[in-house]
């Protein structure tokens, strides 16, 4: 009989077959993800999910007998009452008389439900909006300490065993110790090879027991003992840690659709998630404005309608005094990305810009605005007031990014500027 | 008044003592093991493979899940699914886990899990290691059908085979094939011995022999009884079609995996893996309700022999007893979680009462089954039992009138025709014999699986091939599901395909499917 302890066996083996599945299912899993994704905070956006989809791919057919039709016969434990010839009313639905025949998973076939993990959600979210790999890499990356050397020590793995040291400690060790060494005994061995020639019998006895004692000191004593080694030791070395605020800047007027706030909401989102890969402490700062601005919770932010006019100075003011009050640019690193439908108040268009150029551009690392429009919206429209006004902020080598955005694949263009090694102003 | 003398289990533990706390030790598994060996081997008289005892945490169980408890298995998105949905059960604590898993090999590998206590280990091994590995070793289907000393060889060339195709031909063109042939799984298992084909030698003897026997018989008398003009059948350009593609053909894989027109080489590989492992898992069905009574049986009676003999402590045993009684349960039928009849609970009951009958029969066991009735060799009965049986022979042999009564088993006519369901017959001396035949005839897979057919091809025309589904008692076919397996069927065909629903009692066409033609066939 043989035990054999399986436990510590490489894990995740059915992680291939869980791939093949993830890729079967992919249209549904993408439509899921989508849903789920409407329904999450900016923050809790790279979450596990438990979803579920319909069977319609997964399906596993094979023949079988219907349900229903035909003659058959159930045989059944636990009578009461029955005999023969008694009668019993059909149960209603489905299971052909056997009792409760459901399926013992419960639900029924038409749903499937189970989990993704954090890492699939994420991929399968980022696929959504058509990141480019190396976008997605970056996004993805997960913070490692750094290990660098940091001198010797006395354990270790045996990859790390230093030999130069440990030799050298041996070296020192057998110096101290008088440790014979491989020419003394050959000298020695010569000596009494010498003496046995010449036949002198005192010399041979005197040399063979020192030849002994040196053997048996050379056993005493080892090359190398444990004492000796010496691992080259690593010390992880905390990356430095920076905090960033991200405020979401977003025109809630009336004429603001739901799809819009949706594609603005995913922007939001993918900005939060490449700022927490990149940061370790992030917040987040909602500000809604129509004519007044002011700093909301996130359910706000995105679900409660205002009316009113579309001032978007408010915003910009509101912005600068919540970083005068509580974000000093010297420890924040400040991340700004506005949404709105384009629409301003045509005398405010100045006071925007200005507000924008002076003070706010040079206080954040980025800006982006994304101008949120239907799909069906005409593309030959002249541009709006405020992109018009915006658009002199573009100039090479601003840290700001402009974009307008249909479709939720337009939305990472925006991205790649932020990705860009030299930052073109698009 | 008296009061007995409480021995707490500390002062019982005696040097033999094997199990009493919940921890296990490697040191202690082998020890219960050996313990265990000596009864099941010396004193019940079992025949096992050598045993693998293979420990395992709670994530690998799952996955040997969803591999369909396969050390080693293909990959395959179905298993990922499987696999997500057991998770999902597992988590959200809807399911517990199997205590163990038990592969038909040589070694018979059974697998137990790192969570199980001592006493939960004792009873696992008892199960698997000696139960079901006696069961799989013994009995005569396994014997026939399934190689233990080969089937993880095979499992590994599998493996590989399939990981090298996906390689060269893509995941989604192995995915295709795999998809089709799963879908046939279940009409890919030859069910009994094929006949071979005849060479010429053996073709000569037949004919002399025939001619001697027509000799041997020659009356002149007959010549002079007048009878039919006997006209020579015509012949039947579509009979000897049948003959020469060995049709009706009733393993569908087989079938396409020879026949198929236009399928490549690797394809028809694979079709062939999956159509050996059917093969392979085609005795399980079988002898679910035997192999489970078998190995519940064994662990009862072993922890009895255990316990008796003081190597069990009581709390141990008590926890054995618990999980033991859980195993076994079984719901009435009017109870809302009831879910047909438990495997285990039918298996042990009629295991129990067979011993019972060989060693204290009635007057009713001895009319009943005069055979073994009071042969006083309860363990030899049920070697042979397990040996020689499966669930339905088994049902319909050793069913006691006894245990139907203790069962109070009834048999439900269910007539689609009819508005309401008839119980006609019960456990009373009327019925017994109706409700035995009909539970024997739910655990024959023959009858439980659709007989389906390849009937006939046209190789003259346009290859259509045509399938035949015999409906017993008028049962049908899920149809929807029936069209997606004939659209695996049409793809791996490379033709059309046809499906016909026909009447076995009377040969009359019930339904008729329409032409499916392939979809993006196989090429």
């Amino acid at each position: 009989m043989d035990i054999v302890d399986r436990r510590l066996n490489p894990r995740g083996k059915s992680l291939a077959n869980r791939q093949r599945f993830l890729r079967r299912a992919r249209r549904h899993i993408q439509d899921a993800v989508r849903d789920a994704a409407r329904g999450r905070g900016v923050a809790d956006v790279a979450e596990g999910e438990n979803i579920s989809i319909p069977m319609d791919d997964l399906r596993e057919p094979s023949f079988h007998h219907a349900g229903e039709g035909g003659v058959r016969d159930h045989v059944l434990p636990g009578n009461k009452q029955f005999v023969k010839g008694d009668k019993v009313p059909r149960p209603p639905s489905g299971g052909g008389g056997g009792g409760s025949q459901g399926s013992p998973d419960g639900g029924g076939e038409d749903e499937f439900r189970f989990v993704l993990s954090k890492d699939e959600f994420l991929d399968i979210f980022l696929e959504d909006l058509e990141l480019p790999d190396l976008a997605k890499k970056a996004v993805k990356q997960t913070e490692f300490p750094a290990y660098a050397r940091a001198g010797y020590s006395v354990t270790g793995s045996p990859a790390s065993l230093s030999l130069v040291r440990t030799l050298r400690h041996s070296l020192s060790r057998r110096q101290a110790l008088r440790r014979p060494s491989l020419s003394e005994l050959e000298d020695l061995e010569a000596r009494l090879a010498e003496a046995k020639a010449g036949d002198d019998a005192e010399l041979v006895i005197s040399l063979e027991a020192e030849h002994a004692k040196l053997l048996a000191r050379r056993k005493r004593i080892p090359f190398i003992d444990p004492y000796d080694l010496r691992y080259k030791r690593f010390e992880p070395v905390p990356k430095p840690i920076a905090q960033a605020v991200m405020f979401c800047l977003m025109d809630v007027s009336g004429s603001m659709t739901e799809s819009m706030k949706d594609l603005a909401k995913r922007f939001f989102m993918l900005l939060h998630l490449f700022l927490t890969r990149r940061y370790k402490h992030v917040e987040v700062v909602f500000i809604r404005h129509t004519h007044e601005a002011q700093e909301v919770d996130e359910q706000t932010f995105f679900y409660s309608t205002e009316t009113g006019g579309t001032v978007v100075s408010t915003a910009l003011e509101e912005m600068k005094r919540v970083i005068a009050k509580r974000y000093p640019p010297g420890s924040w690193n400040i991340y700004a990305a506005q949404a709105s439908d384009g629409d301003n108040s045509s005398d405010d268009n100045g006071r925007a810009v200005t507000l924008l150029d002076q003070v706010l551009l040079p206080l954040s690392q980025y800006f982006a605005y994304i101008e949120v429009g239907s799909e069906d919206k005409d593309w030959t429209a002249p541009d709006t007031e405020l992109w018009n006004a915006y658009k002199v902020l573009r100039k090479p080598g601003a840290n700001m990014a402009m974009r307008k955005v249909r479709r939720r694949a337009d939305i990472f263009p925006v991205f790649r500027d932020l990705f860009s090694r030299d930052r073109q102003a698009a | 008044m008296n009061i007995p003398a409480l021995t707490p289990a500390t002062m019982r533990a005696t040097p033999e003592m094997l199990v009493s706390g919940p921890d296990w030790d490697f040191d202690r598994l082998r020890r219960v093991h050996d313990a265990i060996e000596k009864i099941a081997v010396g004193q019940f008289g079992l025949d096992v493979y050598a045993n693998q005892i293979e420990v395992i945490t709670a994530e690998q169980m799952l996955d040997a899940y969803s591999s369909i408890g396969m050390p080693l298995m293909y990959k395959h998105w179905s298993f990922g699914k499987q696999f997500a949905q057991n998770e999902v059960m597992y988590r959200k604590g809807y399911r517990g886990l199997a205590y163990e898993i038990v592969i038909n090999s040589s070694p018979c590998i059974s697998y137990v899990m790192e969570e199980n206590s001592m006493a939960m280990q004792t009873l696992v091994i008892a199960h698997a290691a000696f139960g079901h590995n006696h069961f799989f070793k013994n009995n005569q289907l396994f014997r026939q059908w399934t190689d233990a000393d080969s089937i993880l060889g095979y499992l590994d060339f599998a493996k590989s085979y399939i990981a090298k195709c996906e390689e060269r031909h893509g995941h989604k063109a192995v995915e295709r094939v795999l998809d089709a042939a799963h879908a046939l799984m279940s009409h890919g298992v030859h069910r009994y011995p094929r006949k071979r084909l005849l060479d010429l030698r053996q073709e000569e003897k037949r004919e002399r022999e025939r001619q001697q026997y027509q000799e041997s018989i020659y009356n002149d008398i007959w010549r002079t009884v007048p009878g039919m003009a006997d006209a020579p059948l015509p012949p039947d350009e579509a009979a000897r079609r049948k003959t020469r593609l060995r049709l009706p053909e009733e393993n569908l894989l087989y079938f396409l995996e020879k026949v198929a027109p236009r399928l490549q080489p690797w394809q028809r590989e694979i079709l062939r893996i999956v159509r050996h492992l059917a093969q392979y898992f085609y005795p399980q069905q079988q002898t679910k309700v035997m192999n489970e009574g078998c190995a519940t049986f064994v662990h009862y009676k072993t922890v009895e022999q255990l316990y008796d003999s003081g190597q069990l402590s009581e709390g141990a045993m008590l926890e054995i007893l618990d999980s033991h009684t859980a195993v076994v349960r079984q719901l009435d039928f009017d109870h809302p979680h009831y879910s047909g009849i438990n495997p285990y609970w039918l298996g042990f009951g009629m295991m129990s009462d067979i011993m019972r009958i060989a060693t204290e029969p009635t007057d009713e066991d001895r009319a009943w089954f005069p055979a073994i009735a009071g042969n006083g060799d309860p363990w030899g009965t049920l070697r042979n039992v397990w040996r020689d049986y499966r669930d339905e022979s088994f049902v319909l042999q050793f069913l006691s009138p006894h245990l139907m009564r203790k069962m109070k088993l009834f048999r439900l006519h269910d007539d689609a025709d009819e508005r309401e369901l008839t119980v006609n017959a019960i456990h009373d001396e009327r019925g017994y014999r109706e409700v035995r035949e009909a539970l024997a005839r739910s655990y024959d897979v023959g009858l439980q699986e659709p007989d389906i057919q390849i009937v006939d091809v046209d190789l003259a025309g346009d290859r259509r091939l045509v399938l035949h589904h015999r409906q017993r008692a008028g049962i049908p076919l899920e149809a929807e599901d029936a069209r997606r397996v004939l659209r695996h069927i049409a793809n791996l065909w490379g033709y059309p395909v046809r499906l016909v629903e026909v009447d076995a009692g009377n040969d009359r066409v019930t339904r008729e499917y329409e032409d499916i033609e392939p979809r993006d066939p196989f090429v």
